[in-house]
């Protein structure tokens, strides 16, 4: 998958590697301008990643290559043991979940799983979850309180998948049911907002006690182009949609409803990995650890009044 | 989180839209006589309203205002409404557009928002009711909303009544962004609250109630009744019908649809809704008949 906005950075890197080959082949020394033209491709990189417009972000959010739920879980969890299925119908693909370590901490993590090319993805449903995949969230998370195990939960989906046997099945029911569990679980919740934040399929596993969002992650109450096909009725107008919709981390951030943005490497977490995963790692660990400390009682309480004050409403003055 | 508009647009002739946003469908009226959107019927006007705006002929359940509701369902004179100058901002900039429709809105309505919400009695009973009106921006749901439904249920809770809440709605609304995905947490907290008290919570899902809305304090009641014909269901129609490229088969995401898939308590004509509301939460917390 290759970017718009990072094109420019691409070919430039192409063509440093290629002066390299002829360098290295004994050619002519080109050496000294390999070097000018990556300091060149360094400044191309800042001068890229810091004006990137929300419609950017939402390509960047969607990009193939951007870790997705199980590398985080391969490279911050250890003993990950994944457990399948809702107990009633089937096992969703599109949302992992099971027991695992976090720095020696026995943990629950869920997250939605996208893949990482067409056959993945096919088998994942492009990281749409059916209502079987809220409901294997809401049985562990049940199974979590129970064993007073802490719950980390990563978001990364489009939304919940639009089809008959989805709705058949109760779509809607599957979300609400999981949004209110989640509110009253009486452990503590860290989610991280990774790639993709889907209207209510994400917030589906995504009530946290903290709100996390990787830097260049989006989160939205609607995709820009269904967005776009309302207001305009024109789905190429989802660039300005973007703009309009309030769905980066920084607005996110502003308006109180993410806690904190973990920065990403220059380049996006796509371009450096190891980065990534430890600037997660450090974030979790940092959020985790007061929420330990909290009794079960005080930790929904604290919950209730996090969410009843995401709402920016005034009193009319009637004359 | 916009099946409403999907919907609207499926049924071309019930369609009424203006600047690219569907809004609620009106049967066509005169003075005398309005066409039933269902049959296509001319039906008087008086007859009209004394059936609670349901076709004879055809049984369409005609959307109502949330002041026709409250007459409706509640005793004569006992409507009592809570947070009447609850408006929401414009917290994403979206500019003089969003607010001029709000105000719109609001004069032809008379409603702050979307949601009327007050104490009341039905048939002797208090109650804590909220009524969505699908005339003020297709019944969406933003942070005033969002306010007006998570106080009215923390007032139940105070009080100790139960809460009934009529839904309609297309989702939440988007030029609230985010904030307005966040009252579906806001409102499905204050549920629990009212489960965990042990406060009858009923829910009567009428036409439409889709996405944000449908997944959130419209599926947790601890009785959900239906009208009949009401659209209700996550995604709209016509996503669905784009993402695997077939046709809905017929009936699809009505109120019968989800009584039949389990998601729906009873399916209830809007005549005996009120009496229905009222010995089923006497159910719940009167254990003994008391003799009159």
């Amino acid at each position: 998958m290759i970017l718009e906005v990072e094109k420019p950075l691409l070919e430039l890197e192409a063509k440093i590697v290629e002066l390299k080959k002829v360098t290295e082949n004994g050619g002519v020394d080109l050496s000294a301008v390999v070097r000018q033209l990556e300091r060149k491709a360094e400044e191309l990189k800042h001068s890229i990643y810091s004006n990137l417009s929300p419609w950017d972000r939402v390509q960047i959010a969607r990009h193939d290559q951007r870790p997705k739920t199980l590398d985080y879980i391969r490279e911050l969890f250890t003993q990950f043991h994944e457990l399948h299925g809702d107990r009633h119908y089937a096992d969703d693909a599109a949302v992992v979940a099971g027991l695992a370590r976090f720095e020696g901490r026995a943990c629950l993590v869920v997250g939605h799983q996208k893949g990482k090319d067409t056959k993945e993805n096919l088998h994942r449903n492009f990281g749409m979850p059916a209502p079987e995949g809220f409901r294997k969230a809401q049985r562990l998370f049940l199974m979590a309180q129970r064993f007073k195990l802490p719950i980390i939960t990563f978001v990364d989906t489009s939304g919940a998948y639009p089809g008959i046997e989805a709705e058949e099945r109760g779509q809607y029911e599957a979300i609400a049911s999981s949004i209110a569990l989640m509110t009253e679980l009486q452990v503590p919740i860290v989610t991280v907002v990774i790639g993709e934040g889907g209207s209510g399929g994400a917030l589906g596993i995504a009530v946290g006690d903290r709100v996390l969002m990787l830097e260049h992650s989006v989160y939205s109450v609607i995709s820009p182009e269904g967005c776009a096909t309302i207001l305009w009725r024109d789905a190429s107008k989802a660039e300005q949609a973007a703009a309009t919709l309030g769905l980066t981390s920084e607005t996110l951030s502003k308006l109180g409803l993410v806690d904190e943005v973990i920065h990403e490497p220059l380049g996006g977490a796509h371009r450096d990995l190891a980065m990534t995963f430890r600037a997660v790692q450090m974030a979790l660990t940092k959020h985790l650890a007061p929420l330990l400390e909290l009794g079960a009682e005080e930790l929904v309480e604290l919950r209730y009044q996090k969410y009843r004050a995401m709402g920016r409403i005034q009193r009319e003055v009637k004359v | 989180m916009a099946s409403i508009f999907d919907k609207l647009r499926r049924q071309k002739p019930r369609i009424d839209s203006s600047e690219g946003e569907a809004v609620a469908s009106k049967p066509v009226s005169s003075d005398l006589w309005v066409k039933c959107v269902g049959c296509g019927t001319a039906i008087y006007k008086k007859n009209f309203e004394e059936n609670l705006k349901v076709c004879e002929k055809c049984g369409q359940h005609h959307k109502m205002t949330a002041q026709e509701r409250v007459a409706q369902l509640c005793d004569e004179g006992s409507f009592s409404e809570w947070d009447s100058d609850v408006i929401s901002l414009d917290p994403l900039e979206f500019g003089p557009e969003y607010l001029n429709k709000l105000q719109q809105d609001r004069a032809k309505t008379k409603l702050s928002d979307a949601v009327l919400t007050g104490s009341a009695n039905i048939e002797g009973m208090p109650v804590a009711l909220g009524v969505m009106d699908f005339h003020f921006r297709g019944g969406s749901m933003g942070s005033a909303v969002g306010e007006k439904i998570t106080a009215a249920m923390e007032r139940a809770l105070e009080q100790r009544i139960p809460t009934i809440m009529v839904t309609s709605s297309g989702g939440a609304r988007m030029q609230e962004g985010m904030l307005s995905l966040m009252q579906m947490a806001r409102t499905s907290a204050a549920v629990r609250r009212l489960n965990k008290a042990g406060l009858p919570y009923m829910v009567i899902l009428t036409d439409p109630t889709t996405a944000g809305v449908a997944a959130s304090f419209a599926a947790l009641g601890d009785i959900i009744l239906a009208e009949p014909g009401a659209i209700v269901g996550f995604s709209g129609a016509r996503v669905i019908e784009q993402t695997i490229r077939q046709k809905l088969p017929p009936g699809f995401q009505t109120a019968e649809f989800y009584e039949k898939h389990g998601f729906v308590d009873a399916v209830v004509k809007r005549a005996e809704l009120k009496h229905k509301a009222f010995e089923l939460l006497a159910l719940l917390t009167r254990p003994l008949e008391v003799s009159p």
